[in-house]
């Protein structure tokens, strides 16, 4: 982690033949496949080339695609990897916390995203930063939801390769002392990926993530049945969960860990979950999966059925605890403790060789799924929301899957750089800030399906305000082992003891700093933005016709149109 | 607008939204409600309340949701139905 870890030279693991051996063959599988998906349902007559086609898959994907795709997308590689290290590492609050998040999730998403599929629908909108373009006329507002989009998925890409490299280091590729040698199965990996996602788009991982899903349903199913019974029952497991997280940590004087949250954690505990849950619809590759649905109703189909996901999800946490009893030792390359590897070990312990490699090789597939999705949506952003928006007005749809093509590689070999060169704990703390950030797009997107009550520049000055509130509470939270900045998602709200996150916060200042100024513009009578949608719109199906057909009309293109 | 706003849909009849916004809500509120649940004992097959009550709460999600899902849609389709009547109805030459 940080330069004081002392290198032991013990970190050279050896080789484990048989379980790199099926998640190379796994892995050359995925790869043809991401290259076939170029020719699933494709419109002879266009092609790829045009951001619907390639950044949305031909918005035609059916309910079991999108459940696959969006369960492929929003549990990640690195969800897995991380939500049991922190159980491991410190317990529930950190950890469990992603069940009762992955839960309030869905009647969220039941609410707000069929509104949006249907105004994108009818103005053939591809990011959520279009939709705000079109809602409120405002260039200022567009950039920044673009912007804080772009910034947010960097570093969650750049966190699907600390995945994979778990499992790399697991499996025995790399060496302490050859660093080049060590990151070169990665980048080996991510160029193929990005060849893939180059030439088919979405499709790609929308058919990897059929693949991928299944492998990982199966490598947990047999974790959970198949752990528990041999470590003698789930009472021994939790009981040694218990033991390890209430022994006092001689660094602090304060026990290493929750096993079951307290008074004080409470608000800590729901805070994480709701605001966790608020944020990952705003994120750019949750939207993009939502656009790429064939009607209006399949998002809400799926907000029924993708809980299993998190089902499987809250299992997988648990084998951070029968990690605790087993003893797992997930000893990093340099020699020092990585929680991050201890699922990856754990398989690798206590299977035979070629199961521990289907598991492993369903962690690294299900990195680069997601990956593939986030890099498409940031590609999407710039393309529409910079390129077109700022640069480029009279951009055509075969210009703008060209840019976008080319910014998907971008963003990916800009995540790639930052992996390689940067401390990994840099990549965690960016994600963590960009969780903080997401959550102050929510009111110009939110609240822009609903009512246009708030003002554009309000709303601009709410963002700002969160952003900034946000950034500076998450420096301050010093890590009281190794007094670094950005030890963590937790402050107390200002002026109080309550421990909450600190995203839900920003987001509580980003509100009233809207709705104030709102108040304070529409009496000093600013002008409103253009607004190009309708009432009708938001309530549009897949049978309506689209709007974009009969009229081309967006307000930030039209020549003259207003700068701000 | 360069173009008239055409209904896509009939007037709402509030009861189905009503209904599915109140067990949305409950399916908010409770998993959220943290005091509840904070506790070790009764376990389940060995495992603490606190655990096996939330991932109890991920079924009872799925269904409350799809309980919603089954509700808004089949009003969503009532809807659709009228308003499409009435605009090829008043569209006939």
């Amino acid at each position: 982690m940080i330069g004081a870890s002392v290198p032991l030279a013990v970190g050279d693991r050896p080789i484990n033949g048989v379980a790199l051996t099926i998640v190379i063959i796994l892995f050359v599988v995925v790869a043809a496949l991401g290259f076939v998906a170029a020719r699933w349902r494709r419109e002879e007559a266009t092609g790829l080339h045009s951001l619907d086609e390639w950044g949305l898959g031909g918005r035609g994907f059916g309910t079991w695609v999108t459940w696959f795709l969006l369960g492929g997308d929003l549990y990640t590689a690195y969800t897995f990897v991380a939500v049991p290290a922190a159980m491991w590492a410190t317990g529930a609050v950190s950890g469990f916390f992603a069940v009762p998040y992955t839960i309030v999730l869905y009647p969220i998403v039941f609410l707000l995203m069929s509104r949006l599929w249907s105004v994108s629908h009818r103005h053939g909108f591809v990011t959520p930063a279009d939709f705000v373009g079109g809602r409120y006329g405002s260039k200022a507002l567009t950039v920044a939801v673009a912007v804080t989009g772009i910034v947010a998925t960097m570093p969650y890409i750049a966190l699907q390769l600390v995945g994979i490299k778990a499992v790399l280091t697991v499996l025995g590729l790399g060496s302490a002392e050859n660093v080049l040698l060590t990151d070169l199965p990665l980048i080996i990996a991510f160029v193929v990926l990005a060849a893939y996602t180059y030439t088919s788009g979405l499709r790609a991982p929308a058919l990897i993530a059929v693949v991928k899903d299944l492998l990982i349903y199966l490598a947990v199913i047999v974790a959970v049945i198949y752990l528990p019974i041999k470590f003698g029952g789930w009472g021994t497991i939790f009981d040694a969960a218990e033991a390890k997280l209430g022994a006092v940590n001689p660094a602090t004087g304060k026990p290493a860990g929750v096993f079951i949250p307290g008074a004080g954690s409470y608000s800590a505990y729901w805070t994480l979950a709701l605001g966790s849950a608020l944020a990952l619809f705003m994120y750019p590759h949750s939207i993009t999966g939502v656009l790429a649905t064939k009607s209006r109703n399949t998002i809400r189909k799926n907000a029924a059925v993708l809980p299993l996901y998190s089902l499987m999800l809250g299992f997988l946490a648990l084998l951070g605890y029968a990690a605790i009893y087993a003893g797992t030792k997930p000893i990093d390359l340099n020699g020092a403790v990585n929680p991050q590897l201890v699922v990856p070990q754990l398989f690798l312990d206590h299977f035979p060789d070629w199961f521990a490699g289907i598991a492993l090789a369903a962690i690294a597939i299900g990195a680069l799924v997601p990956a593939a999705i986030m890099s498409i949506a940031a590609a999407n952003l710039f393309t529409r929301n910079i390129y077109r928006d700022l640069i480029r007005p009279d951009a055509k749809p075969r210009q703008e899957a060209k840019v976008s093509k080319i910014a998907s590689l971008v963003v990916k070999f800009g995540a790639l750089i930052f992996v390689i060169a940067m401390d990994q704990s840099a990549a965690i703390n960016m994600q963590l800030l960009g969780g903080i950030w997401i959550l102050q797009t929510f009111p110009a997107i939110v609240a822009g399906l609903y009512t246009r009550w708030f003002h554009r520049w309000a709303l601009f000055g709410g963002w700002a305000a969160g952003i900034i509130y946000g950034t500076v509470a998450a420096y301050n939270v010093v890590n009281p082992v190794t007094k670094a900045n950005f030890g963590g998602s937790i402050a107390a709200i200002p002026g109080t003891d309550l421990q909450v996150y600190i995203a839900v916060v920003a987001f509580a200042i980003n509100l009233i700093v809207a709705a104030v100024l709102s108040l304070a513009f529409r009496a000093m009578k600013l002008p409103d933005g253009k607004d190009i949608t309708r009432s009708s719109d938001y309530g549009a199906d897949e049978d309506d016709p689209k709007v974009a057909e009969i009229q081309r009309e967006y307000p930030l293109g039209e020549p003259g149109a207003p700068a701000f | 607008m360069s173009s008239p706003d055409v209904p896509t849909r009939a007037p709402a009849r509030y009861g189905p939204y009503i209904i599915s916004g109140i067990l949305l809500a409950i399916a908010v509120v409770v998993p959220l409600f943290v005091p509840a649940y904070s506790v070790d004992e009764p376990r389940l097959g060995g495992m603490p309340f606190f655990y096996w009550y939330q991932m109890s709460w991920i079924p009872v999600t799925a269904c409350l949701v799809g309980i919603s899902y089954w509700l808004v849609s089949k009003e969503d389709r009532r809807r659709r139905e009228s308003a499409r009547g009435m605009t090829t109805a008043e569209g006939e030459p």
